[in-house]
């Protein structure tokens, strides 16, 4: 940046111009950046696991259908938790970019008690599912829904691990530099979480309920 | 021009200084979040509406709810994810963009190739018929 500066100060005709001009981006910049990249490759995943849902959608093997066995009311509730949670953890990185402590750790305890309540539902729809003779092994079509909705399910208890361990290090160490680019991916992992959940209660238990 | 562009604060991708070009202030972040969430409820319950409702043609109702359900996440990626025009996230619209494009790919791609294996595919009953 430097060297943008002397050449800009002393008028020169041949500066660098355009895009990347001025040297590197800030290591924020770059550390989002690369963990973009991997949240994509695992959007390309579960886009693998919807596109075998949605073939395999009618194989019921005579088994239960979509519409006998999903339960509206709780993918609502479901989708609003998760929905709230997206907003908290959005707070929570406004208090991170204030360095408050309190509203940091509160913002994301209130993140992690609400992705808590979206897996707690999510466990009790799986076991209820099973208990009534619908597990992933009755028919291709909840192999797919077992293996997509399960998938998800394990996104969110590796987030709140995560969540956890971002609590601790905040209160441990402070906003230090390297905490804060933990924790900027960890909202664009939670972010990320929430965007796959829309597609999977529009196209998954929606679609599943009309068709 | 990249040293102005950080010079403002944090333009790229989880930015916490606003979705604009121009820094924001907390206030104007919490209320661009809280916009974010009303659009997304917004279509949330449009979705689940869509389910119900006699106003969609019936076998129209799956592509009402792809719609709906596209924009929402337009409204995540813009409003959460601040994803933006700035030239800090040039690299990370484009990377979307590929992935959008691999995303369509597979699942479209999917979904034709089994329909026409389906069609193509001798019906059970007839296959039985022929083994005896």
């Amino acid at each position: 940046m430097s060297g943008a500066a002397a050449a800009s100060a002393s008028g020169a005709t041949d500066a660098p111009t355009g895009r990347g001009a001025g040297g590197p981006a800030p290591q924020r910049i770059i550390v989002g950046y690369g963990f973009w990249i991997f949240l994509l490759s695992d959007v390309v995943m579960f886009s693998a696991f919807f596109a075998a849902f949605a073939v395999l959608m009618n194989a019921t093997a005579e088994g239960p259908s979509a519409r006998q066995l999903f339960d509206l009311g709780n993918v609502a509730v479901e989708t609003a938790c998760l929905l709230a949670s997206s907003f908290t953890c959005g707070m929570a990185s406004l208090a991170v970019a204030q360095r408050s402590q309190r509203w940091t750790q509160v913002a994301l305890l209130v993140t992690g008690v609400l992705g808590a309540t979206f897996l707690l539902l999510e466990v009790r729809e799986f076991s209820r599912l099973v208990a009534q003779g619908a597990g992933p092994s009755r028919s291709a079509f909840l192999s797919s829904f077992f293996t997509l909705v399960g998938c998800h399910g394990l996104h969110v208890t590796a987030g709140l691990l995560w969540l956890g361990t971002m609590m601790a290090q905040f209160l441990a160490k402070g906003f230090r530099q390297d905490i804060r680019h933990r924790f900027l991916c960890f909202s664009l992992f939670w972010h990320a979480l929430d965007i796959i959940w829309v597609g999977i209660f529009s196209l998954v238990y929606l679609v599943g309920v009309s068709a | 021009m990249s040293h102005a562009t950080h010079g403002k604060g944090d333009a790229g991708i989880g930015a916490t200084d606003g979705i604009g070009d121009e820094p924001q202030s907390t206030k104007e972040q919490v209320v661009s979040y809280l916009l974010g969430l009303t659009l997304a409820s917004l279509l949330t319950v449009a979705s689940f509406w869509a389910v119900h409702t006699h106003l969609i043609y019936g076998p129209g109702i799956p592509v009402a709810l792809l719609a709906l359900a596209v924009a929402q996440m337009g409204i995540h990626l813009v409003f959460f994810l601040h994803i933006t025009t700035a030239p800090d996230n040039t690299n990370n619209v484009m990377a979307l963009g590929f992935g959008v494009l691999i995303v369509c790919l597979l699942v479209f791609g999917s979904l034709w190739i089994m329909a026409h294996l389906n069609h193509n595919m001798m019906s059970m009953d007839d296959l039985m018929r022929m083994q005896r």
